[in-house]
Formats: structure tokens, sequence, C-alpha cells
């Protein structure tokens, strides 16, 4: 079944609900006779319905558990639905997998995959195989990304003896080594170095801009390398998507609002915030190592900063900065879902 | 047709790497001569032993029917093993299940051509083990050249009943946790009690023979034995089959095997992408 629209990807009411787990007690307590505790079905996505155009670089933003592995999944048809519609280059992932899966290819990020008794190049070369790459033009491919990647120095080494880091960009060089039009990349920059992140995130945007016709939905839960690189970011929470947009677009939705963030002694309560007349959100990230709390609120206007004040030095904390900021993407996001990322 | 060869092709150059590249190449000889003939020797011990306490003038013909059946047996443990482990290996070890089930192929071929590996160096192996028995041994064993046909034909059938049976594993392996492992050894297990492989049918109870009778193995074993080895006269219970008609039963048998591994395959793949355990590993 063919997608009437002209989206790369298309998703229409997607639900995803995981089946619940039976948690067997088998140490019974005293005065009880065990019993089963049923963890629940989950619900991954909830009527999730997007397009994606051909030739766009589509962030997917959320937290851990928000759904956007679960979404990519079924994507790259590696699970099925529980309800709803998802196309790829205009096939239904359910009913018609094997025309997607000529056309994409998946990376995911923080994982080690790979044959370990394979030489780094053997590896990505057998993948390409699988896609038909002539031998010839696969290897030149190879060779090309190894020094783009900074692989080169790697590439007969056996899998089993490069770094985490290295694994990943062989990873990495694996989805583009097809060629794909339609490429998911699920966290790709997780856990690597600053300058790996870059060349990466530089790649992608020359992979998709320079190239007609090819598509990327990036997930990540880095703000900045969302607003940097894609053209339309979904803030996705709980398997809901809040808002569809540019970044441009999403911060303009919050600019009638204001954004302060205040550095402070390491503060304890921060109850004394929640339901303050004026505060929309706040989120609040401690730094340890110095000894500090570092605020962020989205305030109707500016009327309740001397009230924020006065509550934190109640405390005996001190203010040592205090900024009204632009809004960016992680305000739009406090501001949605009502908590930050970290 | 395309897509099918070059996944079987590249999935089978995989499956040798695998096999093979772990060691230096002399290594590895040496250890595919020395593995099948200990394997042998195991056997032998249990043999001399036997013979020592029943019967001190030995049994020849009991002898050599052990010992072909015991080698070919190694092509049921690691071609089962070997078909199974595919799906829990790319999952657990080497987490690559999710780039190789995306990719546009055949994931059932892609299971057959890494077994292949495993049929070859089988195939080795099982040489080696003969050749060892009937030059060391005394192993009775004459194969005439008018009988090579139908000796390679019974060969392929068997394998491909093995195939199809690794396949039904695999297909099950999609659902299950790594410790699952134990079923690719626990099945051969069953196949090496019931299908007359070191011992006749007819020493099993009845119901123990209606299983042996209902496994495709017990015949392709005895047609191995009677070609191999026609001069062997121990009382197998499938006496009353012609060649023909044993050989019209493992085609037969194949290819209702064949159906049914797509059949299984099919629906443990359908069930896990349905659950969402193509790619899940197993968190202990």
């Amino acid at each position: 079944m063919q997608s009437p629209m002209t989206y790369a990807v298309e998703t229409r009411d997607l639900t995803r609900i995981f089946a619940g787990k039976k948690k067997r007690r088998f140490r019974r307590k005293a005065g009880s006779n065990g019993s089963e505790d049923s963890l629940g079905p989950v619900t991954a996505l909830d009527g999730v319905s997007l397009g994606i155009k051909e030739g766009e670089l589509f962030g997917m933003l959320g937290p851990n558990g928000a759904g956007k592995t679960t979404l990519i999944k079924i994507l790259a048809t590696l699970l099925l639905p529980t309800a709803g519609q998802a196309f790829v280059a205009g096939h239904d992932v359910a009913k018609d997998p094997f025309p997607i899966r000529q056309r994409i290819n998946m990376v995911s990020g923080g994982e080690t995959s790979g044959y370990g008794l394979l030489t780094a190049r053997e590896n990505i070369w057998m993948f390409s195989q699988f896609y038909g790459v002539p031998s010839k033009v696969s290897k030149e491919r190879i060779d090309d990304l190894m020094h783009i990647f900074g692989l080169w120095d790697k590439r007969d080494a056996k899998v089993r003896m490069l770094s985490t880091g290295q694994r990943q960009k062989m990873n990495m060089i694996r989805g583009f080594v097809t060629d794909p039009d339609i490429l998911f990349l699920d966290e790709p920059t997780l856990g690597l170095d600053v300058n790996a992140a870059r060349v990466i995130r530089e790649y992608v945007m020359n992979w998709v801009r320079k190239r007609a016709g090819k598509t990327v939905l990036l997930t990540s839960h880095y703000m900045a390398e969302a607003d940097q690189m894609c053209d339309r970011i979904a803030i996705i929470d709980k398997g809901r998507i809040l808002a569809c947009d540019t970044p441009a677009n999403l911060k303009r939705m919050i600019r009638t609002e204001t954004t302060f963030q205040l550095e402070v002694d390491t503060i304890r309560d921060t109850t004394s915030f929640v339901g303050l007349r004026g505060v929309k959100n706040f989120s609040h990230k401690d730094d340890i190592s110095k000894n500090r709390s570092h605020l962020t609120f989205i305030l109707e206007d500016e009327g309740p900063v001397a009230e924020i004040l006065s509550s934190i030095t109640s405390q005996g904390a001190k203010v040592h900065s205090l900024q009204k900021s632009e809004p960016t993407l992680e305000d739009v996001f406090i501001s949605m879902v009502g908590r930050g990322l970290d | 047709m395309n897509t099918y060869w070059r996944t079987f092709k590249v999935a089978a150059w995989l499956g040798w790497e695998m096999d093979s590249n772990w060691t230096e190449p002399w290594l590895f000889v040496l250890y595919s001569v020395i593995k099948p003939v200990a394997g042998a020797f195991i056997l032998v011990l249990m043999y001399v032993v036997f013979v020592a306490i029943g019967r001190p003038q030995g049994d020849p013909d009991a002898f050599s029917y052990m010992y072909i059946g015991n080698s070919f047996f190694i092509f049921v443990a690691s071609v089962l093993f070997g078909t199974f482990q595919v799906i829990q290996s790319d999952r657990e070890w080497y987490q690559t299940i999710r780039y190789v089930y995306i990719s546009p192929i055949s994931y059932y071929v892609y299971i057959l051509g890494r077994a292949a590996s495993k049929i070859a160096v089988s195939v080795f192996a099982v040489a080696i083990t003969l050749v060892f028995g009937v030059f060391f041994l005394g192993v009775r064993m004459h194969l005439a050249l008018s009988d090579v046909p139908l000796f390679l034909v019974t060969t392929i059938l068997g394998l491909a009943v093995l195939l199809a049976i690794g396949i039904c594993l695999g297909g099950i392996s999609f659902l299950t946790a790594k410790h699952t492992h134990g079923l690719a050894e626990g099945i051969p297990g069953l196949f090496y009690v019931f299908c007359g492989v070191l011992f006749p049918l007819s020493v099993l109870p009845d119901w123990g023979q209606a299983i042996g009778r209902a496994i495709p193995l017990t015949y392709w074993f005895d047609i191995t034995r009677r070609l191999l080895a026609p001069t062997i006269s121990v009382n197998t219970t499938l006496g009353g089959y012609d060649e023909p008609t044993i050989l019209l039963f493992l085609v037969i048998s194949s290819i209702a095997f064949f159906g049914l591994s797509v059949v299984i395959y099919k629906l443990g793949e359908y069930f896990a992408r349905k659950a969402g355990k193509i790619d899940m590993t197993t968190s202990y």
C-alpha cells in the first residue's frame, strides 16, 4: 500500500503499546503468599502524526523514554505499530517492508555493534554488499568516509580492538556507505568526543543539503545539536508530539515569555517556586563540583523576579548571576514539557 | 534471485570468516584435524570399555555401525547449532541483528549462508573421522563407485532436512532469551538417542522406535550406512525398506520440512517484530 502524499516519511496516528511484564516475586515475605505484580502496558507512542518532506533534516527532540527510538524502529521496519500507519518512501512499514529497506539505513549512537573478528573495513564492506553496492564502489566510499570520520588509521584493525568511539564512527560509515535515500540517526553523537561529534554533525548537514533527495530523521536529546542541524524539529514527550516546526518558529512561540537564568549557591528546596504567580515553568540543575545551582525560569513577565530572588536568599543562598536571555530550544522544551532534558 | 544469491554469498563469507579467522591458518587446520579425531577417540574408548565388560571377542559390525553413525552425527550437531545460533549471536554478542535485519536481503537466506560455512567445516571433519577410522581403527567401510551419486544425493537431502530443522529452531530463537541456546544442544541429543546414531532402533522400546521412524534423519543415517558399509549386518528394523523407498522418503520429508521451516520462521519473525524482540538483548 502506497502513501498518497509525497512525504519521505509519514505517520498517521501512530501508536505503539508494549505489553506489560509480570514480575514474579519468588521470595515470600513472612505472612505473605507471594504474588505477581503486573507492570502494566507501556504506551511508547500515542497517536503520533508527522510528515517529513524529501530533502529535509528533521529532528526529534525529547528526553529518554519519550518514544524517539520506538518511532525510528517502526520506521526502519524493526517493529510493528500497535495502531495507526507509517509510510516510508511511500510504502507501508507493516505491509511492505522490502522496498523500504532498499532505500533506508539506520545508525544508533552509543552502541558497540560489529563482528569482532572482522576488520573495520570488512565490517562496513559486508553491509554494503547486502545493499548490492558494487564492491569497487563500496571500497572507494569506505576509504573516503574513513578519512572524513578519522578512522583511516584503524581501517585494518579488528573490530574487537576498536574503542567505543571508533566503533561508533565505523557504524556511522556503515550508515552512509549504502548511500540511502532516507537515513535514520538515533542519537548519533551520543558518547562521542566533542571533535568527533562536530565532524559528524557537519557531515550530516552537508550530506542532506548538497545532495538532492536525501532525507534524515535525527533523534537527539542535545538541544544545541538539534537547533544547529535541523530544518524542523518535533518535540516529543511521553509518546506525544507536543510541537513541530522550524527551530526559529518554535522559539518564537515563547517569545512573549521571559526567560531568566540564575546561578546561585546550591539550594535544597525548589518547591517554593512551584505555583508562584507568573512562573510558567522552571528547571533546576546542580553543579556539585562548584556547589552551585543553575535555575532557568520561564516567566509571563518580569514581575515574579523579586519574589524568586527573595525565596533563594531566604534559604541562605547567594545569587552569583542573573541573566535575562533570548529563548532557546531548551526554553521551548521546558515551556512545553515542564522540565529540562537533563 | 540475484538478491538471494548475493545474500547467501556474503553470509557464507561472514560465517567462514567467523569460523576460521579466529586464529592463524596453520592452527586452524591443526584444530580441524585434531578435534574430530579426538571426538572419535571418546567413542572408541567407550566401545573398548563395553567390549572388555561384556564381549571380549568384540563386534566389528557393531563398531563400524557406531563409528559411521557417530561420524555423520557431526553434521547434526554442527548444522543445528550453526543455524540456531545465527540469530542469537547476531542479537546478543555482536548486536548487529538490527542492521542485518533492516537491510534488503532475505534473512532466511542469510541464516542458510551462515550455516553453509558450518557445513563446509563439518564435511572436512566427517571425512577426517571416517578416513582415520578406516586406516587406524579397522572400520569396515566400502563405498562402491556406482553408489557415489546416490550417496551424494542422500547427503544433500540429509543436510537439507538438518538445515530446515535448524531454521525452525532459528524461528523460535527470535522469541527466546540467550540462555535458550541449550535448545540447540538438547534437540541433537534427542536425535542421538532416537535416530539410530550409536545403536539400532531395534534396541529401543516400541514407543522409542515410533519416534525414531517419525524423524527423517533416522532414514538418512540408515541409507548412509547401507551405502558406505554394505557388509554390516545389524538389525535396524528398517530392512523392509529398499533404498529407492528411503530416498523417496528423504525427498518428501526434506520438502515438507522446508515448508515447515518457512512457516515457523515467518511466524517467529512476525511475533518478534510485533513484540519488539528482533533486536532485544537479554538483560542479564
